[in-house]
């Protein structure tokens, strides 16, 4: 039984670190920052999260597996969040996306346009 | 687990790895002229060499490296690079011969020396055979703790451990006379960026400070088990601050944490760590010598449940005086570093002011 | 040999990082490059711990979870704003919602 659960654990890291290193070369290959962000925060939440459940697998019901527990909290509170606000920061400060043929609108820009009474 | 092929040829494998990436990005960091892209490379630096070092079975000097390392010294040299311009210059080649044949000379020494080190864990090099033997085999029967490194540190070594401290301290001292506490006009309120709205890492900030505040109390008290002790707590701790300030603001975090607080509790810290060391003194036992903290008649009254081995009753001076001086050790870390921090912040604030004025 | 066989894709992972780090043409990319190294490097000591037997190397793991967010907001803070002091701002109507 253990030794069943240590080989699904294992298929399941080695799954979420696939998953890590095609977020990688997605990192090092797509065209510019936001796909490149799009890329790698995808694929690090999600190996992340394979990887501490392979993990959590092997470990069986101990201790370990609370640390990994928490591991993973932390991990899915900040990688996203970061990623998000590091997107929010390029966005606002006038990185443009590099493909496509329109043009993206500046969010100060559009604030000057008004609102709607039912706007959030 | 499945069996591996050999344990040893994962760590080699590991360790050659681990290194020509240090080296790449050593050499990164020396080609580029952007001191943020530098900045940004000694952060990757860091997290590499302290993987190196987890690799290398060194867990509580990995943990300092996360922490200072990947941590709070990439904020400090941004706050550095705040006040400075953010290019280097390139220098003329002519001036870099003689540094690059000390460099060079050095290096070699360095690796002619590394010939003759012994072996990684080699039990018959002279750090495992004497001293480091004597040190493992005591430690059970004189302070009864099972993390080795924090006995050696905060016990046997704990005069060299105050000499630390006090160096943190006489940082923070430094720092703070050349740049300040702080702002030294009171902060104006602040104005948001107009199309910004960093609602996210709000939320998210508010979340996470206190549980990095309640992981820097683990990591503080789980120092006598595992890896840790009062020098990481200390760190985190200030990171746990700092995050406060990136996020809500310099005047937020002065308001909750006032400057005068933050250094009043650097001081305070050493001041711990040295009163333990003269009341050891007054109860009769040499300078920081935990077993004398306690006069016996106060020790007898202590209940046997407190620490649950009645047997080893004469370990706690040892446990408390541990406590008691990694608490120091925290107060001053901790302070010392927000007390950097609001010096740095401080003097961009008005680094700011002055470029508004003119 | 499952774990160690992760043990090396996560290196892989982690070289690719590197390089976009080192040529990644705007900060923002540099940024972003150490953030997603900083994961990988928690996941690398998840492994580590387990492929030497040594779980309390979990600890560490947990710290860098979080010292690397405190890294990004603090390098992203600062090449948006220029200034550690300035707080993460909201837009009017937040900043009341905020409270």
């Amino acid at each position: 039984m253990d030794s069943v659960l240590s080989w699904i654990g294992g298929g399941f890291v080695v799954a979420g670190v696939a998953l890590s290193l095609l977020g990688a070369i997605g990192v090092l290959r797509f065209p510019d920052f936001y796909t490149r962000i799009h890329a790698a925060s995808i694929t690090d939440t999600g190996g992340a999260s394979l990887v501490l459940l392979g993990l959590c697998l092997i470990a069986g019901l101990t201790l370990t597996t609370l640390k990994l527990v928490f591991v993973w909290v932390f991990v899915m509170l900040t990688t996203p969040v970061a990623a998000n606000a590091l997107a929010n920061a390029a966005f606002s400060s006038g990185h443009k996306p590099r493909i496509g043929t329109f043009q993206i609108v500046r969010t100060d820009e559009r604030r000057k346009t008004p609102r709607g009474p039912d706007a959030p | 687990m499945t069996a591996l092929p050999s344990s040893f040829d994962v760590t080699l494998a590991l360790d050659i790895v681990l290194l020509v990436m240090l080296l790449v990005v050593a050499g990164a960091v020396a080609r580029t002229r952007s001191l943020l892209a530098a900045i940004i490379m000694f952060s990757v630096y860091s997290l590499i060499s302290a993987v190196w070092l987890v690799v290398m079975d060194a867990p509580d000097v990995a943990f300092t490296e996360a922490v200072v390392g990947a941590g709070v010294s990439t904020i400090i040299l941004l706050g550095a690079i705040l006040l400075t311009r953010g290019e280097a210059e390139r220098p003329d080649w002519r001036r870099l011969i003689a540094p690059a044949l000390a460099c060079i000379a050095v290096g070699g020494l360095l690796v002619f020396a590394a010939i003759g080190l012994p072996g990684l864990g080699d039990a018959a090099s002279p750090a495992n055979a004497y001293v480091g033997r004597a040190y493992l085999e005591a430690t059970p029967k004189d302070i009864g703790m099972p993390n080795v490194v924090t006995a050696v540190l905060s016990s046997y070594r704990s005069f060299d451990t105050l000499g630390e401290t006090t160096v943190i301290f006489a940082a923070g001292v430094g720092v703070a006379l050349m740049l300040g506490f702080g702002p030294r006009a009171s902060l104006a309120p602040p104005s948001a960026v107009i199309g910004d709205h960093h609602v996210v890492p709000r939320v998210a900030a508010k979340l996470l400070i206190p549980l990095v505040a309640l992981f820097a109390f683990y990591v503080q008290f789980h120092g006598d088990l595992g890896a840790g002790g009062g020098f990481q707590a200390g760190v985190i701790m200030a990171a746990a601050i700092i995050l406060h300030a990136l996020v809500f603001g310099l005047r937020e975090t002065m308001a909750a944490i006032p400057p005068r607080v933050a250094r009043s509790l650097a001081s305070l810290g050493v001041l711990l760590y040295a009163g333990i060391g003269v009341i050891c003194m007054m109860n009769g036992g040499g300078f920081l010598d935990y077993d004398y903290l306690f006069p016996p008649s106060v020790e007898q009254q202590i209940p046997g449940w407190l620490l649950g081995d009645s047997e080893h009753a004469h370990h706690w001076g040892q446990h408390f005086g541990i406590m008691l001086i990694e608490l120091g050790v925290l107060l001053t870390v901790s302070a010392t570093m927000v007390t950097i921090f609001y010096g740095f912040g401080g003097r961009t604030v008005e680094a700011a002011r002055q470029e508004a004025k003119q | 040999m499952l774990l160690a066989a992760g043990a090396a894709g996560l290196l892989a992972a982690m070289a690719m990082v590197i390089v976009r780090a080192i040529i990644g043409p705007s900060h923002y990319d540099r940024i972003l490059a150490v953030n997603s190294f900083g994961t990988k490097t928690v996941l690398l000591l998840s492994l580590v711990g387990f492929l030497f037997g040594r779980p309390a190397f979990l600890d560490i793991a947990i710290v860098y979870a979080l010292i690397n967010f405190v890294t990004t907001i603090a390098l992203m803070k600062f090449f948006r704003y220029r200034s550690l002091a300035q707080p993460l701002g909201l837009s009017a109507g937040e900043e009341a919602r905020d409270g």
